[in-house]
């Protein structure tokens, strides 16, 4: 279970998270939506101790995020970022064998690299494309390696940032199911950040709206849609007018 | 009131700011000499590092000595002839090319190679998350990408210092010996004697020190670049510009050190 409490952020002038509230249950898919530049992205990776946070508590079981082993607080988790982040430098499945090729789950190269053929496979990948570079491949493709990569080495947790963004949307609808399956079937946390209101309603179990640096409505999936909250409809109906100040 | 003391606040400003950024590459460099002094050492990017930083770049580093060691000996000569002095284009070329011309030559040629080349990939890894993804992938990017390159360059200089003193010599030995009518032999034989170890240590050890800043500052500014391709763009110029400067400026301290040594 991964529990925030209080959590503040700023940027310079910019008080980005102003004091965040959420708890992921063990095993659930919680979906955190919000406008772009809401902190989405901050939130999650002030998790991860990828940014400090200023003031407030986020623990993983119970454990404080920030004092833990870094090396096996990591291990538990798998990160599917916005632009895949796959390394340039590295074959397809080079890249999703990482963690496996080195470090404290380092095993033997021809056991992980059947790992990671089985694990693009997974993701709909044909093993001839574990030898090309992931400058040859579309972004469909290069977003279903980063997908094989975050599930490698079998994580209990993982994270989606902007899973959809910048695919077509049947694409998009493959992501949200592989996600959904995959998640399903490892039985693992996950947590997504999306503005795409498809996804949400492919992936979550439960959703969490950030808005103004605090979390605006946080609830289950189905009852987002009655959730009487006029900051959540007008997100999730995309309308330009409401209490969300849009700038034309 | 303000406008009397506004520049003083312009001027307080950019020392702060200053110090701000010796601290933080301080600390950079802190880390990094911890991250290669503490096993392991990524051992296949430590050997690209060698290769990159190293071997490629012994053309233009051999290209830039040959010129400059031929042109050295014209100048000598030149010098030397208004006090009768020419047979000293021998020894003062070696002595000019082993303990400052090869070192701090390597060392702004290989900044305008490498750092450049080590920013620009760092920078382009950061802005599109790679080196978040390290991290998220339990490996320390200080030891996985920083620590690698700062030791190979560290270790590469100092051969391509003293390559770069040979060819140096040798563009010297060619000009003297066929433009200014000196002995093959004796021109030979007068580097050799006259050239004393301390020389050659001198000036390898000062190369040593400008591939550490060379690879620190690509390291540096690719790791903080800015976002999106202008802020790789402002990285890559940041660290040719910020390492050739430290070169020359450690090159002066270092001199200063070795001579009153």
């Amino acid at each position: 279970m991964i529990e925030l409490s209080g959590v503040h952020k700023s940027f310079g002038a910019k008080h980005v998270l102003q004091g965040i509230d959420l708890t992921i249950p063990r095993g659930e898919s919680m979906v955190v939506i919000g406008g772009s530049g809401t902190g989405k992205s901050v939130l999650l990776k002030c998790i991860l101790g990828l940014v400090r946070p200023d003031a407030g508590s986020i623990t993983l079981d119970s454990e404080d995020v920030t004092r833990a082993d870094r090396d096996a607080f990591l291990a538990r988790f798998g990160m599917l970022f916005q632009g895949g982040a796959l390394f340039d430098s590295m074959t397809v499945w080079q890249n999703v064998a990482f963690r496996l090729l080195r470090g404290t789950q380092k095993r033997p190269k021809a056991e992980a690299r059947e790992i990671a053929i089985e694990k693009l496979r997974r993701v709909g990948l044909q093993p001839e494309t574990a030898d090309l570079f992931p400058a040859e491949l579309s972004g469909g493709m290069q977003k279903r390696v980063g997908l094989a990569r975050a599930i490698a080495a079998e994580p209990e947790i993982i994270f989606f940032d902007e899973p959809t963004t910048g695919l077509d949307p049947i694409m998009s609808g493959v992501i949200n199911d592989l996600i959904r399956e995959i998640v399903t079937e490892m039985g693992a946390t996950a947590m997504t950040i999306t503005h795409d209101m498809t996804s949400v309603r492919a992936i979550a179990d439960r959703v969490a709206m950030l808005h103004n640096g605090v979390i605006q409505w946080t609830g289950p999936v189905a009852g987002m849609d009655a959730s009487g909250d006029p900051y959540l409809d007008q997100f999730i109906h995309g309308r330009a007018t409401g209490p969300i100040e849009a700038v034309r | 009131m303000d406008t009397l003391l506004s520049p003083l606040a312009a001027l307080g400003r950019a020392t702060l700011s200053l110090l701000a950024a010796i601290g933080s590459v301080a600390i950079f460099a802190a880390d990094a000499v911890s991250q290669i002094l503490r096993p392991p050492l990524y051992v296949r990017e430590f050997g690209t590092a060698l290769l990159t930083i190293g071997w490629f770049s012994l053309p233009v580093v051999a290209l830039t000595t040959l010129f400059t060691g031929g042109a050295l000996a014209l100048q000598i000569y030149a010098g030397g002839a208004r006090f009768n002095a020419e047979a000293v284009v021998p020894q003062i070329v070696a002595i000019g090319m082993v303990r400052e011309l090869g070192p701090v030559l390597t060392g702004l040629m290989v900044s305008g190679r490498v750092a450049s080349a080590i920013a620009a990939e760092l920078g382009t890894m950061k802005v599109t998350e790679q080196i978040d993804a390290l991290t998220t992938l339990s490996t320390n990017p200080m030891k996985y990408l920083a620590a690698p390159r700062i030791l190979a360059a560290t270790l590469a200089l100092p051969l391509l210092a003293g390559v770069g003193d040979v060819i140096g010599i040798m563009g010297g030995y060619l000009v003297g010996t066929s433009r200014l009518d000196f002995n093959a032999a004796t021109y030979l034989t007068n580097t050799a004697q006259f050239l004393v170890a301390g020389d050659v240590v001198s000036g390898l050890v000062k190369a040593a020190v400008f591939g550490f800043i060379v690879a620190l500052m690509g390291c540096y500014h690719g790791m903080n670049s800015g976002r999106g391709a202008e802020g790789v763009g402002r990285a890559t110029t940041n660290a040719v510009v910020s390492s050739s400067v430290m070169i020359l400026a450690s090159n002066y301290v270092l001199t200063e050190l070795f001579f009153s040594a």
